[in-house]
């Protein structure tokens, strides 16, 4: 399984800073995939998806931002009621406890996948390595280049 | 090494009785040329021959800020105006500056006491020292300017800001020594960072002697352990010569402060009343050997205790801990007094968070402390932040005895500052 990585990025919670993070990541051609906004009073934390994570957080870091990387994975949910719940129920009896989920939808909603951030990301792959599970990924050549389309992207 | 050692180690007793004899002729003077001390003097029914013993100092009157701004510019001036070389004026934020005059020999009484500063810490000939104090009418940089030239060091008077020129300055002269602000210090060793400089390879530098603001001891480790160096605290004011006044010997433990030239009492602020060795309270000093202002019973605002017991250096002249704060910055909050500095000593022990802090005082109940995280430790997790923020709350409160609101804030938020640093912020109105 090839790595996921997630950006997050430690923000005042104050207006003006996610147009902030965005202009860079627009200037810089990168695409966001998914996002997500956990606050807590005063503060928060923007993750973001995208398809260069590593050229992000070294232009992000170069204007300032505090700005930390970190593996995730991202599993495919089937499009039909259930879908998100046998994904659920598999993680729960492996017991692979989950920090933070959200959401990332490919091509026009054919695909689906729940980004999962959990406390010990080797343990968690090896658990599910042998479930019949598939993955989304952004393959290295996408550093340079935006994800094609879903063909692509799928192990 | 010693400057002068027959002062610096004398005996007690002859110390004392030196004193006495000082403080005689300081009082004298006062009375006879001072309108203000004579005025006070009969107020309270005293005259200089009542001063019999070092004791009786307590019978004389203080002197306050106000009084020295109150009698500016020429009141408080002891001899004519054609004997005076030099003025200092310390300026405060509101009203009028108080005016200090030096004779001749009262500027080479002062570089006298810097030279006994610098020898104390180990500084010889070939050393070189930037001077990153104000230079001007701020006493800070020209004292310590004059005796460091009597040492016989090489003086770099560079004064404050313009970060990367003092970097340059320091590597191509090979600084050694550095007089510097602590904050100032602090936001040097973030350009010095920022860089990518190795202060130990890069640089000459042995010691820095800090001052002009109050700082705490996690500070001087942080600043020691980043640099490579020795931390010296050097205490002074304008009123009474500017630096010079105490500084700490290589022991690094309170700082001497030279008795030959000053008198020092330690009293509760609000009664007044003398406070034994090793209590808390304000600072109060008498010139002993000044020409153009002898000053009696100075208030210096400035909290600290004298410590009891002899130091291992061999010199005689009692020590006073660093200073614990300003009577000035002393902020109520919820009916404690609390200073900057023992939030300051907090915020030091954490390693997630950076030197920079400020104090936000909205209302006399509730206070802020915004502080900046470390970016290099930030690993996207929420739940971490969150148990920062109440790990810092917890520490504060259990030193200041009051929760405060904790803001954690993007690093290269707070303002930067160059010179004494702004930490609090009071938006309160009575």
């Amino acid at each position: 399984m090839e790595q996921l990585k997630q950006l997050s990025i430690f923000s005042e919670n104050k207006p003006g800073r996610l147009t902030k993070i965005t202009k860079v990541l627009a200037e810089e051609g990168v695409n966001i995939l998914a996002i997500n906004i956990a606050s807590s009073d005063g503060f928060g934390v923007i993750r973001f998806i995208v398809d260069k994570c590593e050229l992000a957080a070294q232009k992000l870091r170069q204007k300032g931002f505090t700005v930390s990387l970190n593996e995730v994975m991202a599993i495919e949910l089937v499009d039909r009621p259930g879908g998100l719940f046998e994904v659920s129920a598999l993680l729960s009896k492996k017991k692979i406890n989950i920090e933070n989920a959200y959401v990332l939808i490919l091509g026009s909603r054919k695909k689906a996948f729940l980004i999962v951030d959990v406390n010990e990301i080797e343990k968690a792959k090896k658990l599910l390595k042998h479930e019949n599970l598939r993955f989304f990924t952004v393959k290295k050549r996408g550093e340079s280049k935006t994800v094609q389309g879903e063909k692509n992207d799928l192990e | 090494m010693f400057w002068q050692k027959d002062i610096e180690m004398i005996s007690r007793r002859a110390l004392e009785e030196l004193q006495l004899k000082r403080l005689k002729q300081t009082v004298r003077q006062a009375y006879k040329n001072i309108p203000f001390y004579k005025e006070h003097f009969s107020k309270l029914h005293i005259q200089p021959k009542d001063i019999t013993s070092l004791k009786d100092i307590r019978k004389l009157p203080f002197t306050t800020r106000e009084d020295l701004r109150e009698y500016y510019p020429f009141g408080m001036l002891a001899v004519t105006k054609e004997q005076v070389v030099r003025l200092h004026t310390s300026s405060g934020t509101t009203g009028k500056p108080k005016a200090i005059f030096f004779t001749k020999k009262d500027v080479d009484r002062a570089a006298e006491l810097i030279a006994r500063c610098l020898i104390m810490t180990g500084v010889a000939k070939g050393d070189v020292l930037q001077n990153m104090m104000t230079y001007g009418l701020f006493t800070g940089a020209l004292v310590m300017h004059y005796g460091a030239e009597k040492v016989g060091v090489l003086v770099i008077p560079a004064g404050p800001g313009n970060t990367k020129r003092q970097i340059a300055l320091m590597q191509d002269f090979k600084t050694t020594t550095l007089h510097i602000t602590p904050s100032y210090a602090l936001y040097l060793a973030t350009v010095m960072q920022n860089e990518g400089l190795d202060p130990q390879k890069d640089f000459s530098l042995r010691r820095a002697y800090l001052g002009s603001e109050p700082y705490s001891e996690e500070t001087r480790k942080k600043i020691e352990k980043f640099f490579h160096i020795d931390v010296y605290n050097s205490y002074g004011l304008s009123e009474m010569n500017g630096p010079g006044v105490a500084f700490e010997c290589r022991e690094k433990n309170g700082m001497h402060l030279w008795e030959d030239n000053f008198i020092m009492e330690v009293i509760d602020p609000d009664t007044g009343e003398t406070k034994p060795d090793g209590e808390k309270g304000e600072l109060v000093l008498t010139t002993l050997y000044r020409e153009a202002m002898p000053i009696l019973r100075y208030r210096t605002r400035d909290i600290t205790r004298i410590l009891p017991g002899k130091c291992k250096c061999g010199r005689t002249h009692r020590r006073i801990s660093r200073i614990i704060g300003r009577t000035d910055d002393m902020i109520i909050v919820r009916g404690v007094n609390i200073f900057p500095q023992q939030i300051e000593r907090v915020l030091m022990g954490v390693k997630a968070v950076a030197q920079n802090y400020q104090i936000v005082l909205e209302s006399y109940d509730q206070m802020t402390v915004r502080v900046e995280i470390v970016k290099e430790l930030f690993d996207g997790k929420v739940d971490h932040l969150v148990n920062l923020r109440n790990e810092i709350t917890e520490k504060i409160r259990s030193e200041i005895l009051v929760r405060p609101k904790v803001e954690l804030l993007e690093p290269g938020t707070l303002p930067v500052s160059e010179g004494k640093a702004i930490r609090v912020i009071d938006k309160r109105t009575l």
